[in-house]
């Protein structure tokens, strides 16, 4: 990736309000040039809203968007020098293929021989050549959608802006097309920032991610430390599924701290966590990283002692609920305490899943780098 | 023998009573019109009985002066109050569909009154009007309609807008924020994205108002001087005389201009295009 550490797109302050609704609350965020930047967050979080507002649809109430040095508050749409991806792709429905393509390249004078050019090179890019006589009507929405993204890329823009690109499409393309995306951007090396509302989407094709929540920035970070590091409760929730817990912070050095967490057992880390002692925190604990055992063996309490003390990192309960999903098999597991704790198992052979069964008494374990302790 | 094959549910054209309804209909529509026609090519005084096949009504119907210039006036008016109405109703329906503003609503209704309001009444009020205001009537030719056309343009712009706005609501507004988003002028996406789409309203509309325009009587009646006199209050004015195969064939070439138009105009767009319109 042709990543340079110079802030293309500098968002400083940026609200907007729709009367009394605040959609961007005071947002200050700096997208690097050449990073495939997402917004995640759930709908009516304000993402589309702050990237309408990079692409000149909305003006911000208040605060600066700067684009490439320039600041943008009296610059409209048509000037800017980026290209947004609409969520319905909105290709003209009465201009053929190469009339869509070329229509910005129209709109702005080039010669005639050179729209040519660039548009069969953006067809191609977009692995669309051969379709240039084709009517909107007559393509599958995968292939308007790369009409779209040719159309934008052909204006050879600083930035291109993604409303929701994927979220159109089946599984299996939506699968595919995240590949072509990350694979696209790495090939023109221009700025990308999507929009998206799904987890998974985010994670596999964004350098860094910005979770929104209620108009604010929740976290901004690469996806591994979004899900390996959430900054707080809404993150480890809403990337990823995960079991949180309340809890108490009894010991919090700089090389270890532990947690009394009522409803799950007491839990040790094995790095500090600088929170003020005897605060009240929240232990968030990924279902895929609690082993299962069986039982009465005493094997949950010998392998959480390998990097705990004793007594720290295990806990018993009763499965109430299982679901096979082919990969993995996904567990509800209630508590001593009651409370009901997800655990995932990957069926690493054909009959891992006879293993367990409801309403067998498990015991399980986690590593001492497994849990994050949440100050919010 | 007859019938092979067992008729399908929905095989209407195959049962009998629904054959003879579908007749019973086109005869009701269409009889009063074919007896207009072919009694056109009668060869007699009176309307009552065929007597022979002649030209010779058509040849006399071309060669009255007077009809012919009510033609013309009727073709005039009705080209130049389509045109005026295609603007402001595409520009009122535009209008209506993006913008909010106070008293959207008491606009909107209002608009749509010249198509509710009974013909007569408004046939009165624009009597009154043009006389109040003192709108001259001594002008030459074309001029000398404007008081006509004016009227037909207020009962003919609702009926475009009415079809342009239906058009609308199925309008995209990415698409538009797109052609601006790729470097177009304000003017630039109305012209490259709304207009292509609101096409067939247009044609739609245009047609309506065309035809509206054409065969209106009751409020052309009462805004027409002795020297605009159009082809509607022409065969009114015949016809209190007597009914004669004159009047047959000036109707005749009036019924085929319209098909004419109509045809060219559907087949210019595609049915498709205005059938979606609705």
């Amino acid at each position: 990736m042709t990543e340079t550490k110079t802030p293309i797109i500098q968002i400083r302050n940026v609200s907007k309000r729709f009367g009394k609704v605040t959609a961007v609350d005071n947002i200050t965020l700096d997208i690097l040039a050449g990073e495939f930047f997402v917004l995640l967050g759930p709908s009516g979080c304000g993402k589309t809203t702050l990237l309408r507002m990079i692409a000149g649809f909305e003006m911000p109430t208040e605060g600066q968007i700067i684009i490439d040095g320039q600041d943008m508050s009296m610059v409209p749409p048509n000037k800017r020098p980026v290209n947004m991806v609409f969520q319905s792709y909105a290709v003209f429905p009465h201009m053929n293929v190469t009339d869509n393509v070329g229509y910005g390249l129209r709109i702005a004078g080039v010669a005639k021989g050179e729209i040519r050019d660039r548009v069969t090179e953006a067809l191609e890019l977009v692995k669309l050549g051969g379709f240039e006589d084709r009517m909107p009507d007559q393509m599958s929405g995968g292939q308007r959608q790369r009409v779209a993204l040719a159309r934008s890329l052909v204006m050879r823009p600083k930035v291109l802006l993604l409303d929701e690109p994927l979220s159109a499409l089946d599984a299996k393309l939506r699968a595919q097309m995240q590949f072509e995306l990350s694979d696209l951007q790495d090939k023109v090396g221009i700025t990308f920032v999507t929009v998206t509302h799904d987890q998974d989407e985010a994670l596999s094709m964004a350098s860094r991610v910005a979770v929104i929540n209620k108009g604010e920035v929740a976290q901004l970070a690469p996806p591994s430390d979004l899900y390996e590091y959430p900054a707080n409760r809404f993150v480890a929730d809403f990337v990823g599924s995960v079991n949180i817990f309340e809890g108490r912070l009894t010991l919090d050095e700089p090389d270890k701290a532990a947690v009394d967490c009522p409803g799950l057992g007491k839990v040790y880390l094995n790095h500090g966590v600088t929170g003020p002692h005897g605060a009240d925190v929240w232990v968030a604990l990924r279902p895929e990283k609690i082993y299962l055992h069986v039982p009465g063996e005493g094997k949950a309490v010998t392998a959480a002692s390998q990097d705990a003390p004793d007594g720290h990192n295990f806990a018993r309960g009763t499965i109430k609920g299982m679901s096979y999903l082919g990969d993995i098999t996904l567990f509800e597991i209630q508590l001593e305490g009651g409370q009901i704790i997800r655990v995932s198992r990957p069926n690493l052979s054909r009959h891992d899943q006879e293993d367990f069964t409801w309403d067998d008494k498990v015991s399980m374990h986690w590593r001492a780098d497994s849990p994050v302790v949440l100050l919010s | 023998m007859f019938n092979r094959t067992a008729i399908a549910p929905l095989e209407y054209t195959r049962k009998l009573w629904m054959r003879s309804w579908v007749g019973l209909t086109m005869l009701f529509l269409y009889a009063p019109l074919l007896v207009l026609m072919i009694f056109s090519f009668n060869d007699s005084r009176r309307n009552i009985e065929w007597k022979g096949f002649t030209l010779k009504y058509y040849e006399k119907a071309l060669n009255n002066d007077s009809l012919v210039e009510a033609m013309v006036n009727s073709l005039t008016i009705a080209f130049l109050a389509t045109i005026v109405s295609l603007v402001i109703g595409a520009l009122a329906a535009v209008m209506l569909w993006r913008f909010r503003f106070p008293f959207k609503g008491l606009v909107e209704g209002t608009m749509s009154l010249p198509i509710i309001v009974p013909e007569i009444c408004l046939g009165v009020a624009f009597l009154i009007f043009f006389a109040k205001i003192d709108w001259p009537t001594d002008l030459p030719w074309p001029l000398n309609l404007s008081a006509i056309t004016i009227a037909h343009i207020t009962f003919c712009f609702p009926f475009v807008a009415m079809v342009v706005r239906a058009r609308l609501a199925s309008f995209n507004m990415e698409e538009e924020e797109a052609a601006k988003d790729l470097g177009a002028t304000d003017w630039q996406a109305f012209r490259d994205v709304l207009l292509p789409h609101i096409k067939p309203g247009l044609i739609a509309g245009a047609l309506l108002a065309f035809t509206l325009s054409l065969d209106d009587f009751v409020i052309t009646f009462f805004t027409s001087g002795p020297d605009t006199i159009t082809f509607p209050v022409k065969v009114y004015s015949m016809v209190r005389f007597s009914v004669t195969p004159e009047v047959n064939a000036a109707s005749t070439i009036l019924i085929l201009l319209t098909v004419i138009l109509t045809f060219i105009a559907l087949k210019l767009q595609g049915v498709k295009g205005i059938a979606q319109s609705h």
